[in-house]
């Protein structure tokens, strides 16, 4: 396939590894905060090929993973409403809340919904007039252009029972705590989609307030280790910057267009980030203009009270503080088949690539 | 004669007489078949016979390379043949949907008896049964089968003769299955040429099986895709298994879908690709029998059998990483077979 085997070249792979072994003297610790990373990452056995002195670490990057379970709780119980569809990425669908999940309460009989678009939803909404759809809105600067797309699209239609729930959120916020609450990170392998949209510049206060390097990534193997590569010559060469590596996708603007829909929709508000608790300004809510679309606010529910699991340390493992091996639920009582915690649940998720790729 | 299947149809009465007669009779015509008794009636004089039963419900199904009768078939044949046996006879079981039309199920029967004399097969019994609009998809089928097993064949179907150094070997590409039901759904608006490689694999069993050569263990790759079936066979053995992923042949467009959709070809479905395990000394006399064959002529050695990694399948990945393989959790893509 041309434009992807290139980027699998077992040659170019050897060479960037050679490259890598001569200049890494001594151990630095690189995060991804892309779950598209992560999954990559343990696909192509990276770790295996790179040199002690490199520690790879997975940050929040599944935005499954990060969701709050009160945000499942709420559409579990939206779920329950006569007369409302509930339209969800595929993701979502087994992530356990407090007490059920989308997956048992649609076993049930709730008339729940895979779509691949936020206008797949819309359509459903027009085909539907009787009935109220509500789409989960859930990602990062990656997918929140397409919720604002959709929102967008139904106000110009005046579609009137088309809902979002959204859990939206932005990733610098995410990357600037990780460090302030210790972690120690030499160099961010920034994400690649999100980066698309936003451009480099969102990730200026990396290097510039905290020393740490910043590398946006392609998702294939020479991509990553050539961006391992470039975090290493920031590091070992104390130049902490953000730069491009997947050029041929993102653009230093960025999607200027992608940007204004969010801006016209979306306003930012603090936000509660699983393992982290709140971080101030790192979720999407609708703004005034628009909040005629925002379920939580239009069709009031009763929402079942947040119980966390115990002994699941989904938390420190989003922050790169433990491995999911560390977990003593990993791979015995938490399994991809039967998920404790949402790392275990979505296929980007650190938990479910150990456990698939690596235990 | 009605155009569509009613309810009648699955009474008992004139109508189930005339489905029978007109359409079963006529397409899966054997002596057997003909006695009309409430069961089939024949000999077997073997002392090992291999008996197996399963079900499809596949959406939609028409699909190309196949349709949902070829895949009844085919299926029983190959879940027979994998174990060492040689398919003799079958039974068809029909849930039909009220209002399907009946040249479709004439389409079906007429598929399934033309892959039935394929594989050298006879559908000896059946069942008919019609269902309320809603109470199934259009057509599910069930297929049971019996064949005979030779002396020197009988270990094959648990694998017990599995050793260190045994080759692995697979007859074909793989994922062709999996990605042709999900073009045909019109997955992500794209059009492909993708066809299902849905075929009986008992001949070319036969083929390698007469050569003589040492063969351990055969496990058709269907529902979960080869890294399943491998590792079944690690966890079952107990022993390791390295993969090279190189060496695992994909077909370019279905390499290409699986990319743009997020799925691995590893664990997409086949319906005619089997998993053949062989001592080393036979590797060759294995792989030119498959050769000699077309459902075989794309033959590839894709691992073997090790010491290390007790009861675990590592990929040698195509960058030259290592990583573990595990089982499916849950469904790539429901109803597929």
């Amino acid at each position: 396939m041309k434009h992807i085997d290139e980027f699998r070249n077992k040659g170019l792979v050897k060479n960037l590894i050679n490259k890598i072994e001569k200049i890494s003297h001594y151990e630095v610790s690189i995060m991804e905060v892309c779950g598209g990373h992560t999954w990559a990452i343990q696909k192509f056995g990276i770790p295996s090929l790179l040199p002690e002195t490199i520690k790879l670490m997975s940050g929040p990057g599944c935005p499954v993973c990060v969701t709050s379970k009160s945000f499942i709780d709420h559409a579990v119980a939206y779920s329950r409403l006569n007369n409302t569809i509930i339209t969800t990425f595929g993701d979502l669908i087994k992530v356990p809340g407090s007490t059920s999940s989308l997956e048992k309460e649609k076993s049930k009989g709730a008339d729940i919904r895979i779509v691949f678009s936020v206008l797949d939803a819309l359509k459903i909404a027009e085909n539907n007039p009787q009935k109220k759809i509500i789409f989960l809105g859930v990602g990062f600067e990656t997918t929140a252009p397409g919720t604002a797309a959709g929102i967008i699209n139904a106000d110009k239609k005046n579609i009137d029972n088309f809902f979002i729930l959204s859990s939206h959120k932005i990733m610098p916020p995410a990357m600037s705590a990780l460090i302030d609450e210790g972690v120690k990170i030499n160099g961010y392998i920034a994400p690649g989609h999100v980066s698309t949209i936003t451009g480099s510049s969102i990730y200026q206060g990396i290097p510039q307030n905290y020393n740490v390097g910043c590398v946006i990534s392609g998702f294939e193997p020479v991509d990553i280790l050539q961006s391992i590569y470039m975090l290493l010559m920031q590091i070992y060469n104390e130049d902490f910057k953000v730069e491009i590596q997947y050029t041929r996708a993102v653009k230093p603007e960025g999607n200027v267009i992608a940007q204004q829909a969010i801006n016209e929709v979306f306003t930012l508000a603090d936000d509660w980030w699983r393992g982290f608790g709140i971080i101030p300004a790192s979720g999407l809510i609708l703004n005034s203009k628009y909040s005629r679309f925002d379920a939580a606010t239009m069709i009031s529910v009763e929402v079942e009270k947040t119980i966390e699991e115990k002994g699941c340390i989904c938390g420190e493992i989003l922050k790169g503080l433990k491995k999911p091996k560390d977990c003593k639920l990993f791979g015995t009582v938490c399994t991809s088949t039967n998920p404790v915690g949402a790392c275990m649940v979505s296929h980007e998720g650190s938990c479910n690539a150990y456990f698939r790729f690596n235990s | 004669m009605e155009n569509n299947i009613v309810l009648g149809h699955g009474s008992g009465g004139k109508l189930t007489h005339s489905l029978i007669k007109d359409i079963f009779y006529k397409y899966f015509d054997n002596s057997i078949l003909l006695q009309q008794s409430d069961s089939a009636v024949f000999c077997m004089q073997s002392e090992n016979l291999a008996f197996t039963t399963d079900s499809y419900v596949i959406d939609p199904p028409f699909f190309p390379g196949g349709d949902i009768g070829k895949l009844a078939v085919c299926g029983t044949v190959n879940d027979l043949a994998v174990a060492g046996a040689v398919p003799k006879y079958i039974s068809a079981a029909f849930i039909i949907e009220e209002g399907l039309p009946l040249k479709d199920l004439e389409k079906i029967v007429e598929s399934m008896a033309a892959e039935a004399k394929n594989a050298g097969v006879k559908i000896v019994t059946g069942d008919t049964k019609v269902v309320n609009k809603g109470q199934c998809d259009k057509i599910f089928i069930n297929t049971s089968g019996i064949g005979i097993i030779d002396k020197n064949n009988e270990k094959i179907n648990t694998g017990e003769t599995i050793e260190n150094g045994d080759k692995i070997l697979i007859n074909g590409p793989v994922a062709q299955h999996g990605m042709a039901i999900m073009a045909v759904r019109n997955f992500g608006s794209f059009k492909t040429d993708i066809k299902s490689d849905c075929a009986s694999l008992n001949h070319l069993i036969k083929d390698v099986l007469d050569t003589g050569a040492r063969v351990k263990f055969m496990r058709d790759a269907t529902r979960g895709g080869v890294a399943t079936v491998l590792v079944e066979i690690a966890q079952n053995t107990g022993l390791g298994i390295t993969i090279n992923e190189e060496d695992v042949p994909v077909d370019e467009n279905v390499r290409g879908m699986c990319e743009l959709l997020g799925f691995d070809p590893f664990y997409v479905a086949n319906e005619g690709k089997l998993v053949m395990v062989v001592h080393p000394e036979d590797e060759q006399k294995v792989i030119n029998a498959f050769k000699n064959n077309p459902l075989g002529e794309n033959v590839s050695v894709i691992g073997e059998i090790v010491e290390s990694h007790a009861a675990k399948v590592v990929l040698k990945t195509e960058i030259g990483g290592k990583r573990i393989m595990d089982m499916l959790a849950g469904e790539q893509l429901p109803r597929i077979c």
